[in-house]
């Protein structure tokens, strides 16, 4: 998303951000130097993962994991730790994956 | 009404009528009477202050801040190591536009440790982006912080001020002052008006974000931008106080008997009554010679400043802290007023650090030497050579 940057005149005092919930529109998940790949096999939906998740990047819907938000997550690797049924592997971002 | 009171509780006095919605302070000597005074009164049911008795200096600007934020009107006190662990956070304040406004009793900066008056504490503040006034007296320590509480809530300001009186000088000493009554008070001061406070639920906000190098040097221009604010809005309210309490004060600086002075002394601070008694002596003898004592500092006035010496042959200016390695803070800022054009020597006097008694002897030093001295030479004024 290209944001147009503002002059200094334009910025409200402070530095404050009118407004909440402001980072999702800053996608930050570049920094991540190893991604969550999630199982849906293996899966059981207990939520510890959406709920440990320090960047909320834990998609939901009716209760179920549906799948990671890559924007945000920032590749902490919480939720593989507290995974009760590894259903979530690190995988490094550069040269990684299944 | 007149009465005879110490620095502190001039300055507790005006807090009490000011009656800010929390005070958050560690105690530090030579601070520690303003707190203890302001204590009381809480107690006493006096005022409706929140009084948040934190742990260290660091934790009281801290709770000023967070407190600023949320929406209350904020003071603070404190002195010397309690102001440099207050520092790391004083920026923040600034940085977020908070109009924090603070008593700093002035006393030297360790080691050695010592606890009498010097303006380290105030100098190492210098680059923080609060504003920096200097009083003289307990009377204008009282004036100061009243008219501290508007400046630093004026909406185009919107910074932490400081309020500078020397350490026991000032502090512990007993001068006669003039209050206000307590409606003048708050009448002037009036109702605060928080900007984006954090308690407005319905309108939320984030405070303290992060900025990358796409924003910071934005955000910190558009602080300039206060401090650039701040010397009109010091001269309104100033006039407006001085309608309010009939004591004459008018502008940046108070210049004493210096309009024809061929030599004269920058001061700021109690020394400038010391400086006072030599100047009306030497006056007496037919000697030329004046006073500027600053009351704002930061930001520094530095085209009235030098229109106000330019007519002199010869300016000591008096630095209480050594800035290492260079000459005093105030000696540059007033010197630098006169870069590419003609004006008078300037000669820096290091003095009264940690609380050396500076005596009428020494000041009439200082206008003798002003008659043989040139540009850039630091000297020590009471120092055992």
């Amino acid at each position: 998303m290209a944001v147009e940057l503002k002059s200094w005149k334009e910025l409200p005092i402070g530095g404050v951000i009118p407004g909440g919930a402001t980072p999702e529109l800053n996608k930050t998940g570049s920094w991540r130097s190893k991604r969550p790949i999630w199982d849906a096999e293996k899966c059981i939906h207990c939520l510890q993962c959406w709920l440990h998740c320090p960047d909320d990047s834990f998609f939901v819907k009716d209760q179920k994991i549906t799948g990671i938000d890559y924007d945000h997550c920032k590749g902490c690797g919480v939720c593989a730790a507290i995974c009760p049924v590894d259903a979530i592997e690190m995988v490094p971002e550069r040269g990684g994956g299944k | 009404m007149k009465k005879v009171m110490t620095g502190h509780k001039a300055v507790a006095e005006a807090m009490r009528q000011i009656e800010p919605d929390v005070v958050a302070v560690y105690p530090i000597t030579p601070q520690s009477e303003i707190a203890e005074y302001y204590a009381q009164y809480v107690a006493d049911g006096l005022v409706r202050t929140e009084l948040v008795p934190v742990e260290s200096e660091h934790s009281a600007m801290s709770a000023c801040i967070g407190a600023a934020a949320a929406g209350a009107r904020v003071i603070t006190a404190t002195a010397s190591q309690g102001l440099a662990l207050m520092v790391e956070v004083l920026y923040i304040a600034a940085g977020l536009r908070l109009p924090i406004v603070m008593a700093l009793a002035n006393r030297s900066l360790s080691a050695p440790i010592n606890i009498h008056c010097d303006h380290s504490d105030a100098y190492l503040a210098r680059d923080s982006g609060a504003i920096q006034i200097f009083a003289e007296s307990a009377q204008e320590a009282y004036d100061y912080m009243v008219i501290a509480q508007r400046l630093a809530e004026d909406e185009k300001v919107r910074l932490p001020v400081l309020v500078n009186l020397d350490g026991f000088t000032l502090t512990h000493s007993s001068q006669v002052v003039e209050t206000l009554s307590d409606e003048a008070v708050k009448g002037f001061v009036g109702e605060y008006k928080a900007v984006y406070p954090l308690l407005d639920v319905d309108n939320p906000v984030t405070w303290g974000a992060f900025a990358m190098p796409d924003y910071y040097f934005e955000l910190k221009r558009a602080q300039q931008a206060g401090m650039e604010a701040a010397p009109d809005v010091f001269l309104q309210v100033q006039e407006e106080y001085a309608k309010l309490c009939g004591r004459p004060y008018r502008g940046f600086f108070e210049a004493y008997k210096l309009d024809d002075a061929e030599r004269a002394i920058v001061v700021m601070g109690s020394t400038a009554g010391t400086a006072k008694v030599v100047v009306d002596e030497l006056r007496e003898k037919g000697e030329r010679v004046g006073l500027l004592k600053v009351w704002l500092w930061r930001p520094f006035p530095r085209k009235e400043i030098t229109e106000a010496l330019a007519g002199a042959k010869a300016v000591a200016i008096m630095d209480r802290a050594i800035s290492f390695g260079n000459l005093g803070a105030l000696y540059l800022d007033v010197v630098s007023g006169f870069a590419g054009r003609e004006g008078p020597v300037f000669v820096n006097y290091i003095y009264g650090l940690g609380g050396r008694d500076i005596p009428v002897e020494h000041i009439a030093q200082v206008f003798e030497g002003l008659k043989r001295a040139e540009t850039g030479e630091l000297r020590y004024l009471g120092l055992r050579e």
